[in-house]
């Protein structure tokens, strides 16, 4: 309530020079180092991804027993054309890295895009019907809720089959009540705001008010969550990965390369050693990006 | 000290945590719980493992070896026609006691009778406590072996076969058929609590067990008073440690003795650690790939025997097993009795491979499926990654497959009603005869049946006549000649890639003292000693 | 207040059923099921396989196994294991105090360090350890717990020998159960060597599972000392000339730690699923592994019965600090 009755004035007095939103957007986000390093991660993520059959010294899936088991080339009987060793039967660590960087942006992008959809219209039509709809809604998002979520995963991986696809809409699902929440509330706060009352009053039908009046005001808590979300859903996909049942091999996707080499873990470091890096460097970028977009955009913060 | 005074005070039953162990005992890093202590509904060898040192049977299988030794019974006889069993008993056999009971006399004739109608007869009223599924009781045929099972006197027990059954006695020294106390069983179903029998088990073996906490440890004592001499070590811990890798890493630091299947890609380590030996002993065991030989492309047999030169055995299973199975030419085991090392194995051979298959009408490749289990397997230690080699093997020839698993009960209920084109499996073989393999997972009657276990669905007349023909012969010359020839044939006919036979390893510290491996996988430790440090 | 109590408690309910709807239906929707998964190569006949069904109940209508299940766990009987054929409620207590001593552990490893780290990190906003604490616990907060289990295990316990690989106690110390939590019951027992190899056990999965809620703590905290730190009685203080310490530890930190105890509170569910990791990676007997073998083995009386346990102790521990949230904070009360 407090925040509420601060706001309002605060939009209310024009400012001399109004900078440009997103100016004064980057002004913010610029500052943050921290923001800006996860960013430049991201896009070098991103680059990796997309330009990893130019990039790639190897074929990601091909096959040499005969070199299996290379250490990474600083160590005694490593080579420069395999520079991070070889798995278990005989493929470039390196190049399935990067095939793999395809692969967990896909499963960040698409999980998160999914439950984002799903997760604001049932938080839209909860915030907006109340009454029965709200209530069943809200509860089968406790029920999600109060379950640990690997294990829901897990059982939703086993209905489905293990795989990619099916381990993504797992990880999309248990995700899922933290966006209906997240545009549940912002529902609620902004239907008692005077903009919807008067739309409302001016005849604007439900659909329309929920997606042309509403919507809008709460997207930023919603990019927020996203780019944290990416981050969660990287690491749920890959802990599936890693108990076997997420991408199966000879994906390179980063959990599933860890699974697969295992039990290697006593005789080859660099087989666990590496994909497990290259989760932790990615996820940590998404969440100093989702830090820094939090900080940019909330206005609170920013006094 | 001041301060165990107080706990001691405060503390009553502080006495029951014994003293740090004398020095004999001896560790067993073992891969899982038990499924719970009666061996009669248990299908895992890691049930069996434990229960083995608790339960006596009426034979024996002799230790390291498949032969039948006396167990329970001293000795026997069996009637000309081979269909009745008398079984006399010692005399000298004592129960196990604890908390709940206190046995007030040997085990005898009741005991065995007990053993047999547990399992046997649904009116028993133990028939149904715990579980009602006696699997290996099943499986063995047992109830439709048996006539019947009578007490001629305390210390003798007549079995009446139906018909005349030569594994009879073998299947008898598996540990599904170990000996209950009867006595106990009537005291618990009179306090209400019948299935305190499985929990708390109380058997006449060597050992008797004290503490079991699930997932973490089973912890057993020698049985003074038992019939064969008190056990050389007198505490026996299982250390439950799923994982692999760290079973060997306790291994190594002495924290187990013994462990059962090591990670393949640990061996090498292992074999050079002054302070471990790996033993090591071809198993009963084969994995294959199986063709789907009714079905297009694979109803060719110049296809299949493309694909057999397509892929690279060798380095398939050095890939894979890393010293823990040797490659495979023929569907039985090279330990088997009747194994015929004159066949002459497929060559590598891609290019001759690919003229083989633009004969059959592929000139430019094809399109399969490749199945691969979701589950490591005693044959197999990774199915998925066998097929990863076989897919790139195949590439080269211009094959397309595509990998393909389903959950594990569901992945044999496919293959067998022969849904698939390639699928991978294997068998480990129960009681070492030829028969159990060629004709069991190659023979017609099993390709015909929907649940039968010849997944190539192979049925071909001249190998089939010879299986059946061996499986009737009881001369072993004779059989051998005909098992050498059927494996022949099989050869040419390649329903199957036959990939590996497994090697039973074993890393065992050194100051382990006679452990012996057991042909049928079995981890026994009466009889083993252990050095002091 | 009354009402408050009653209508949190009152969500409980529709939640609990929800929780064994959603258990045992999809856990029948898994294919295959424990008779298949145990039979092995050799498979099952299908007449057998159709009386053994018939034994364990599953040719009933799915409806009515619900209802017999739901009258069963209403009066407390949650059934037998289909693999051990032991009672639910039986396992889940023997394997319960593991978890619960490894999660206590973390917890408290998380709140010694992350605390201080927060408040030192509030204190002495924008300077290097400021930003050094935030950046290793964003670090901690992205970490792909299993492999953080692997490496420590390949660096502690496999490169340096400092502690054990796995499991909970040296195998060779015989602890009868008194509490289930050996540091407790190696201490009931006198056996000081024992609780020194429970510690010992103890100290990398207490780690690895303490990692994410130490970053959680340690972000947490600093977030609320700042925010507390700029109010205005903190000020007065300053002005009053009080000692700086006196007023972090006094004024400000009683006052940061409410919100940081509700999120500690509503860790639990995501300690759960820590733990389900931790478990399978250090062989650490408890209810995490349990659960994660059930599915393999398609165990449905012990994952519906776990999972319902599970539930009952997250849903127990949040209400539990919404109540002392509502209690501290009155605002909360009202508002909903």
């Amino acid at each position: 309530m407090t925040t509420e009755t601060m706001e309002a004035p605060a939009v209310a007095v024009p400012t001399a020079t109004p900078p440009h939103p997103l100016r004064e957007f980057w002004g913010y986000f610029s500052a943050n180092h921290g923001a800006v390093a996860g960013l430049v991660i991201i896009v070098a993520v991103v680059l990796v991804a997309l330009l990893a059959p130019v990039i790639a010294p190897h074929d990601p899936n091909l096959t040499n027993t005969a070199i299996a088991l290379q250490p990474p080339f600083w160590q005694a009987g490593g080579s420069i054309s395999y520079p991070l060793g070889t798995d278990p039967i005989g493929r470039d660590i390196l190049s399935r890295l990067i095939y793999g960087a395809q692969l967990s942006l896909l499963i960040g992008i698409a999980v998160v895009t999914l439950s984002i959809v799903i997760g604001t219209v049932l938080g839209l039509v909860a915030g907006f019907f109340r009454g029965l709809t709200e209530i069943f809604i809200m509860r089968l998002m406790d029920i999600v809720l109060t379950l640990p979520s690997l294990l829901l995963a897990i059982v939703i991986v086993a209905v489905l089959g293990p795989g990619l696809m099916n381990a993504m809409l797992a990880v999309a699902l248990v995700i899922l009540p933290h966006y209906v929440r997240l545009a549940r509330a912002a529902v609620i706060t902004e239907t008692s705001k005077d903009y919807v009352m008067a739309a409302r009053v001016s005849g604007a039908g439900t659909t329309r008010l929920m997606f042309k009046e509403v919507l809008p005001n709460c997207t930023a808590p919603l990019i927020v969550q996203a780019s944290l979300g990416i981050s969660t859903a990287i690491l749920d996909a890959a802990a599936l990965g890693f108990l076997g049942l997420g991408a199966q091999p000879p994906s390179p996707e980063w959990g599933t390369m860890l699974a697969d080499a295992r039990e290697f873990v006593l005789r080859a470091w660099w087989v666990v050693t590496f994909p497990g890096l290259a989760i932790l460097v990615t996820v940590l970028a998404f969440n100093l990006l989702g830090d820094g977009l939090r900080d940019a955009l909330d206005p609170k913060l920013k006094r | 000290m001041k301060k165990s005074a107080l706990f001691a005070a405060i503390c009553v039953p502080a006495f029951l945590a014994a003293a740090p162990l004398a020095a004999k005992t001896l560790v067993y890093c073992s891969e899982g719980s038990p499924e719970n202590f009666y061996p009669g509904i248990n299908t895992t060898g890691t049930s069996f493992d434990v229960n083995e040192h608790i339960y006596d049977n009426i034979v024996d299988f002799e230790r390291g070896g498949t032969q039948v030794v006396p167990g329970l019974a001293e000795k026997w006889d069996i009637s000309a026609d081979g269909t009745v069993y008398t079984f006399h008993l010692r005399k000298n056999a004592k129960f196990h006691s604890n908390k709940n009971f206190k046995p007030t006399r040997n085990l005898n004739a009741d005991d065995v009778l007990f053993m047999f109608e547990r399992q046997w007869k649904e009116e028993n009223p133990y028939f149904k406590v715990t579980s009602p599924n006696h699997s290996y009781f099943t499986d063995m045929g047992m109830p439709k072996l048996l006539k019947s099972v009578e007490k001629v006197d305390d210390y003798t027990v007549r079995v009446t076969l139906n018909q005349p059954e030569a594994p009879f006695l073998s299947n008898l020294a598996m540990q599904f058929a170990g000996v209950q106390s009867k006595e106990y069983a009537d005291a618990m179903l009179k306090a209400g609590t019948p299935e305190k029998i499985d929990q708390e088990p109380i058997g006449s073996g060597p050992f008797y067990l004290v503490q079991y906490q699930k997932d973490a440890i089973v912890r057993f004592k020698a049985f003074p008073e038992y019939w064969g001499g008190k056990a050389k070590i007198d505490d026996l811990v299982f250390s439950i440690t799923p994982d692999a890798s760290v079973r060997w890493a306790k291994l190594q630091k002495g924290e187990c003795h013994v462990m059962p299947y090591p990670n393949p890609a640990d061996l090498e380590a292992m074999k050079k650690d002054p302070n471990v030996t790996v033993m090591e002993q071809p198993g009963l065991n084969v994995g294959y790939l199986a063709y789907q030989t009714t079905k297009k492309p694979f109803d060719d047999v110049r296809v299949r025997k493309a694909f057999n030169m397509a892929m690279n055995k060798k380095a398939i299973v050095d890939a894979v097993f890393l010293g823990s199975g040797i490659p495979a030419k023929n569907p039985i085991p090279p330990s088997m009795w009747s194994y015929n090392d004159s066949v002459k194995e497929d060559e590598y051979n891609p290019e001759a491979a690919k003229k083989l298959l633009a004969e059959a009408g592929y000139p430019n490749g094809l399109e399969t499926d490749l199945w691969a289990m979701p589950v490591q397997r005693p044959y197999n230690p990774n199915a998925r990654r066998i097929a990863e080699l076989m897919q790139a093997d195949l590439a080269k020839i211009g094959v397309k497959a595509e990998i393909k698993s389903f959950e594990w009960g569901e992945y044999r209920k496919r293959a067998q009603a022969g849904e698939h084109q390639m699928a991978q499996l294997g068998w480990t073989g129960d009681n070492g005869d030829p028969d159990n393999f060629l004709h069991t997972l190659l023979g017609c009657a099993s390709a015909q049946s929907a649940s039968g276990s010849n997944i190539a669905k192979w049925c071909y007349k001249p190998f089939d006549d010879l299986v059946t023909k061996a499986k009737v012969v009881t001369n072993q010359a004779e059989r051998t000649k005909l098992y050498e020839e059927a494996q022949k044939i099989f050869k040419e006919q390649a329903p199957w890639f036959t990939v590996a036979h497994a090697v039973q390893l074993k890393p065992v510290r050194k100051e382990v003292v006679d452990f012996k491996l057991s042909p049928f996988g079995r981890h026994t430790f009466y009889g083993v000693d252990i050095k002091g440090k | 207040m009354l009402r408050f109590i009653f209508t949190r408690v009152s969500l409980i309910i529709p939640t609990f059923i929800g929780i064994t709807l959603l258990a045992f239906f999809l856990i029948r929707l898994v294919p295959g099921d424990p008779i298949e998964t145990l039979a092995g190569e050799r498979g099952i006949d299908p007449a057998r396989h159709e009386q053994l069904r018939k034994e364990y109940g599953f040719d009933q209508p799915i409806l009515v196994q619900y209802g017999i299940y739901l009258s069963r766990v209403l009066q407390g009987d949650l059934g037998k294991s289909m693999i051990t054929q032991e009672p639910v409620l039986n396992e889940f207590s023997s394997l319960f105090p593991a978890t619960i001593e490894l999660a206590l552990c973390a917890i408290l490893f998380a709140l010694i360090i992350g605390l201080p780290a927060g408040i030192i990190a509030a204190i002495r906003r924008n300077s290097i350890f400021d930003h050094g604490v935030m950046g290793v616990s964003l670090a901690g907060y992205s970490m792909p717990i299993f492999w953080w289990g692997l490496i420590l295990i390949l660096l502690f316990s496999v490169q340096f020998d400092l502690t054990p690989v796995s499991g909970r106690i040296d195998v060779l110390y015989y602890i009868e159960p008194i509490t289930g939590f050996l540091l407790i019951d190696t201490l009931l027992s006198d056996e000081v060597d024992a609780f020194w190899s429970a510690v010992q056990h103890l100290i990398l999965p207490t780690i690895v599972l303490g990692t994410v809620p130490l970053a959680v703590i340690a972000r947490m905290t600093r977030s609320a000392m700042l925010e507390v730190l700029g109010e205005d009685y903190i000020r007065t203080a300053k002005a009053k000339g009080l000692s700086r310490f006196r007023i972090v530890a006094l004024h400000a930190l009683r006052n940061a730690l409410i919100p940081v105890v509700t999120v500690i509170g509503l860790q639990i569910g995501v300690l759960f699923t820590g733990a389900i990791l931790t478990e399978t990676i250090f062989s650490w007997p408890g209810v995490g592994k349990w659960l994660i073998d059930a599915i393999f083995r398609r165990d449905y009386p012990v994952l519906q019965g776990g999972a319902l346990l599970l539930g009952v102790v997250v849903m127990s521990v949040n209400l539990l600090v919404d109540l002392a949230y509502g209690l501290i904070n009155p605002r909360i009360r009202h508002t909903r």
